[in-house]
């Protein structure tokens, strides 16, 4: 077994974990969902679904990982031949994530550098769209070229290369050590942003339209289905990160109670942010002299239109944005590193390569893929689309097929949960089995089947119908076509039959580099 | 601030910090057990000494 390829006790996966489940939408989502869905009053919907889903379902993922130890696909192999296309689903989802995901952090990258001298001048937008990212307007900005914006695409490199050395590294060398000096740095910086935007003028404002209760939010599902969709978002289930850590664990590892501090960490941090922007919104609102609701937005929006607009008009603005984007990229890298994880310890395990080859090999592809279709004058409506469709068919399709897969197809659930409470001090029971097999695959299924309607009737955006089926639909529907050729492939002879739980012999996934 | 916003903001801390302070209060309880003989407490398997 390579030490390399193992964490080396809890602590390190711990902040491995809270370092993929921390990530962009914990700062630029949640606040919003919860400003949207009945402000003060969101936060019963919220624990509802972190209780009845969330933690459950990370639970179950932690038990698929660490019981088969193996990367997402050879995980679900082992528990019954076809599901391995689940695992594969979770790879495709990975890599498609992955490729966009890094291009935003590339970009706070560059705007930790225009803080500092105020670049964006007084148009952010426009500085955003035009002179940053130079897209092509209008029809010109559906074709995809493959025009190069060198202001994106250098500071893109970079972070493909610092990633995959990381991986390079290790898991414990690499994404435990890098997690365990991002995070507590991470919680730092947000912790001194609060300050400074709890003292500007509107502050309380911004609160206060976070806080104010409306109660009757709790009659509307969209509300409901919006605080299950950012839970399971935020906490990265779903995407085979999750079953990938937890193949690395020790075999005596407190999955449980590791599970809840995780969870509750993610949700910590998610409401410290919260707290973060609404009072820099509220400081934003006063000083244009409009009310919270007119500035009030979410994702990159509010990171890099909003936000700059406040930087401008704060004292000592240059210092928070500095901070704040710091902030933003500290939270990207550790999840980036989480997802890219899923893809190589896939390939590594069904292919036997080693850590040098699939990590320079398979991450250099996804780094290349990345290069080409993102930092590019035409990459951001791709982005755009590829993210909705990536999460609301990918990541909710995956996690239902897996639910529904494991409670009612292989109906392995009771060993699941046996395999918890033999390694764990929080005993799941009945409770866990019926939110897994029951509450999950029904929010899960009408979130899904709700979102093919929409999708089907109202298309996406403004964006025309058929770069929406080629780019939208087409990624969706490819990646599960990849999915069942890549299980129709054979394994390597004894793979699969090589898991051996409970005997402390069973090796990690990943070879040896 | 509104009475309200200030309440619910008040739950809402003390419930979700709350569960993070007895997640760890609970971890803390059950320490971590070691795959072998650790005698540095490191983590890592040491070497028994020979008899």
């Amino acid at each position: 077994m390579s030490e390399r390829q193992q964490f080396k006790g809890r602590r390190a996966f711990i902040f491995a974990a809270i370092g993929s489940a921390v990530g962009l939408g914990n700062i630029w989502r949640f606040p919003y969902v919860a400003y949207e869905g009945g402000g003060g009053a969101f936060i019963v919907p919220y624990l509802v679904a972190l209780m009845t889903a969330g933690i459950p379902l990370l639970f179950m993922y932690y038990a698929i990982g660490h019981k088969f130890r193996g990367s997402a696909p050879l995980s679900w192999r082992r528990l019954g031949g076809g599901a391995e296309s689940i695992g594969w689903w979770q790879v495709g989802i990975s890599f498609v994530i992955a490729v966009y995901y890094a291009v935003i952090i590339a970009w706070a990258v560059r705007y930790i550098g225009f803080s500092a001298t105020e670049a964006w001048g007084e148009e952010p937008g426009a500085f955003l769209i035009g002179q940053f990212l130079q897209q092509a307007e209008g029809d010109a900005g559906f074709d995809v070229g493959l025009t190069l914006v060198p202001g994106v695409a250098i500071p893109l490199a970079l972070i493909w290369v610092f990633a995959l050395l990381v991986h390079w590294r290790g898991i414990q060398g690499g994404i435990a050590r890098i997690s365990m000096i991002f995070i507590p740095l991470l919680v730092a910086i947000f912790l001194v942003l609060v300050v400074r935007a709890l003292t500007l003028p509107g502050a309380i404002d911004g609160l206060d339209a976070l806080f104010t209760p409306d109660w009757s939010a709790l009659t509307d599902a969209d509300v409901w289905v919006a605080a299950y969709g950012q839970i399971f978002f935020s906490l990265s289930i779903g995407f085979g990160i999750m079953i990938t850590y937890a193949a690395h664990l020790k075999q005596k590892t407190n999955l449980t109670g590791s599970g809840l501090t995780v969870a509750f960490s993610n949700s910590g941090f998610e409401l410290l942010a919260g707290i973060g922007v609404f009072a820099t919104l509220g400081f934003m609102a006063q000083a244009a002299g409009v009310g919270v609701s007119e500035v009030a937005d979410s994702g990159i929006g509010l990171a890099f239109i909003a936000f700059p607009t406040i930087i401008s008009t704060m004292p000592g603005g240059a210092f928070f944005g500095v901070l704040f984007f710091t902030a933003l990229v500290l939270a990207g890298i550790t999840s980036l590193v989480s997802i890219v994880e899923v893809v190589l310890t896939a390939i590594e395990d069904k292919f036997g390569l080693s850590r040098n080859a699939s990590v320079f090999g398979v991450g250099g592809v996804m780094a290349i893929v990345s290069l080409l279709l993102f930092p590019t004058t035409t990459g951001l409506n791709l982005l755009d689309v590829l993210d909705a469709f990536a999460n609301n068919f990918g990541i909710v399709g995956a996690g239902l097929a897996s639910v529904i897969t494991l409670a009612w197809g292989l109906r392995r659930l009771g060993m699941l949960g046996d395999h918890l409470n033999e390694v764990s001090s929080f005993k799941v029971g009945l409770l866990w089995k019926l939110m897994v097999g029951l509450v999950t695959p029904l929010i899960l299924g009408f979130m899904f089947v709700s979102q093919v309607i929409s999708r089907i009737q109202d298309g996406y955006g403004e964006m025309p119908s058929g770069y929406v089926a080629l780019y939208g639909w087409g990624s969706a529907i490819g990646l599960l076509v990849i999915a069942a050729i890549m299980t129709v492939i054979p394994w390597r002879k004894g793979v699969v039959a090589a898991h051996d739980a409970g005997q402390g012999n069973t090796p990690t996934p990943g070879k040896e580099a | 601030m509104d009475v309200s916003a200030v309440i619910m903001m008040i739950v809402a801390l003390v419930l979700v910090w709350g569960g993070l302070v007895a997640a760890v209060v609970h971890l803390s309880h059950h320490p971590e057990e070691v795959d072998a003989y650790d005698i540095d407490d490191d983590g890592r398997p040491d070497t028994p000494p020979s008899t």
